[in-house]
């Protein structure tokens, strides 16, 4: 990786409290164009949270946080800073969050007409080559309820490609679905990565991990344990918390 | 003087002329009332889950104040009250439509809050997400679905209101139940002629429900 590369995602002692729940403690994170970083820990560790904070769905207390050459301002003051930030910066949810009122397209085509003022025709033909390229091309009349899980988070993938983002958040993409649909969203978001998209990866998914990461990061109550190259990481873990996690996700 | 408890359908029957010049009136005060309620409802229901503190009071207030006092004394005082602030008369449709609308205001407000939060919270992260400003996720993403699952609650308080209406017979108005009244005051038939206006109620009602439950299908049918 380039060293003199402007990093996309920069953090510097980020901190993050619910209440009287310190969530993130003091996170350094630079995650450079091109990268795909994936982020494990078990749950309630604050990955999903640490995630979240890159596209402002979450405020922190104290830090930095530069996202795309723009500065994200504590306790969600950022303004105007952070819906730029929201138009380059995709994310796949858990739960897939498809507008369930509109066809698999509208979905697809809403936010390129109504925040980048895409006229409607050239928003179609995106969204359909893009729903074309995760494979449900055909499915594009239908409402999200009508689909499978895997279709559906496959239709959310497409929904933020369709802004044509520089980054894109994953939060457990796979977490909701059978096992038989998670090979086919698994697939596009390697395809994705193939392409050079710059990802961040919330997972359970450690063979997948290991696979596409350039660089995994344990995170243990809030705190980065151990980050590295994924064969380092899987295969000799230096810390004990992160070998004591392994040991526990990897058995089965 | 002949008493007599056999229902005499043939005064029934007869009474349905003297009736029907009602039914314009009790549409017009209950969905004149309605509409303006609808809009009432809509802005202090969005006002009560304001993040601003004093907005959430002010619609608490409206809410607690218009659902907590009978809808006949909000009717009189409308009627025979304001017209002493304002030093004219009002006239008696106004003032039924104004109750209605100030009255089913407040429970709207309630049911519009509840439709909007019913939303889950990701439908709003997935809108913002996208960069969607924040007025574009609420018009684009929340209020289509909240309204969807509005229309239930609606439909019931369309069919309060309704009957709410046959309460302004007493300011004058002539609805349903004052034409019945009316004619009443003629043939001492009253056993007739309010089984009569029961009846015209009920076709109201009942009509009105029926096209809910198909708007209620047709609405769900995205989802």
């Amino acid at each position: 990786m380039n060293a003199t590369t402007q990093p996309i995602v920069s953090m510097k002692k980020l901190n993050k409290h619910f209440g009287s729940l310190h969530v993130l403690k003091d996170i350094d994170l630079a995650i450079t164009p091109g990268e795909v970083v994936v982020v494990i820990g078990a749950s309630g560790s604050g990955k999903s949270t640490l995630i979240r904070c890159i596209n402002g769905l979450e405020e922190f207390q104290q830090g930095i946080l530069g996202v795309d050459g723009k500065t994200l301002q504590p306790y969600g003051r950022s303004g105007r800073a952070l819906q730029q930030i929201r138009t380059e910066v995709g994310m796949v949810f858990q739960q897939f969050n498809l507008f369930p009122h509109l066809s698999v397209r509208d979905n697809v085509t809403l936010a390129p007409i109504k925040v980048r003022g895409a006229n409607r025709q050239q928003a179609r033909q995106t969204a359909d080559r893009l729903l074309e390229r995760v494979g449900i091309e055909d499915q594009a009349d239908k409402y999200p309820a009508q689909l499978s899980g895997g279709q559906q988070q496959r239709v959310a993938l497409a929904r933020a490609l369709a802004m044509e983002p520089r980054l894109m958040l994953f939060d457990e993409p796979t977490s909701a679905l059978d096992p038989e649909m998670i090979g086919e969203v698994l697939d596009a978001m390697r395809e994705l990565a193939k392409e050079g998209m710059t990802m961040v990866i919330v997972t359970h998914e450690m063979h997948f991990a290991r696979e596409v990461a350039d660089r995994v990061i344990y995170i243990h109550q809030g705190e980065i344990t151990e980050q590295g190259p994924p064969e380092q990481l899987f295969d000799a873990p230096q810390h004990e918390r992160t070998q004591a996690f392994l040991s526990r996700v990897l058995k089965h | 003087m002949d008493v007599s408890f056999n229902f005499d359908w043939a005064a029934a029957i007869d009474s349905i002329p003297h009736l029907l010049p009602g039914i314009p009136w009790t549409l017009l005060i209950s969905f004149g009332g309605l509409a303006i309620g609808f809009v009432i409802g809509i802005f202090f229901g969005l006002l009560r889950i304001s993040p601003l503190r004093p907005l959430r009071w002010l619609a608490i207030a409206y809410i607690e104040i218009f659902r907590g006092t009978p809808i006949l004394v909000q009717v009189l005082f409308i009627f025979y009250g304001l017209p002493q602030l304002l030093g004219g008369p009002i006239n008696a449709l106004t003032a039924g439509i104004a109750a209605i609308a100030v009255n089913s205001g407040a429970y709207i407000s309630e049911i519009v809050r509840g439709g909007v939060q019913s939303i889950e919270r990701g439908q709003r992260e997935a809108a913002l997400s996208l960069g969607l400003s924040r007025s574009q996720a609420f018009r684009c993403v929340i209020w289509p679905q909240a309204l969807r699952r509005m229309i239930p609650p609606l439909g019931n308080q369309a069919i309060i209101s309704i009957k709410d209406t046959s309460l302004f017979s007493v300011i004058g108005v002539g609805e349903l139940v004052r034409q019945g009244q009316i004619y009443i005051a003629t043939t001492f038939t009253a056993m007739e002629v309010y089984f009569m206006v029961a009846l015209l109620y009920l076709a109201i009602t009942w009509t009105l429900s029926i096209l809910l439950s198909v708007l209620e299908r047709k609405g769900l049918a995205g989802e």
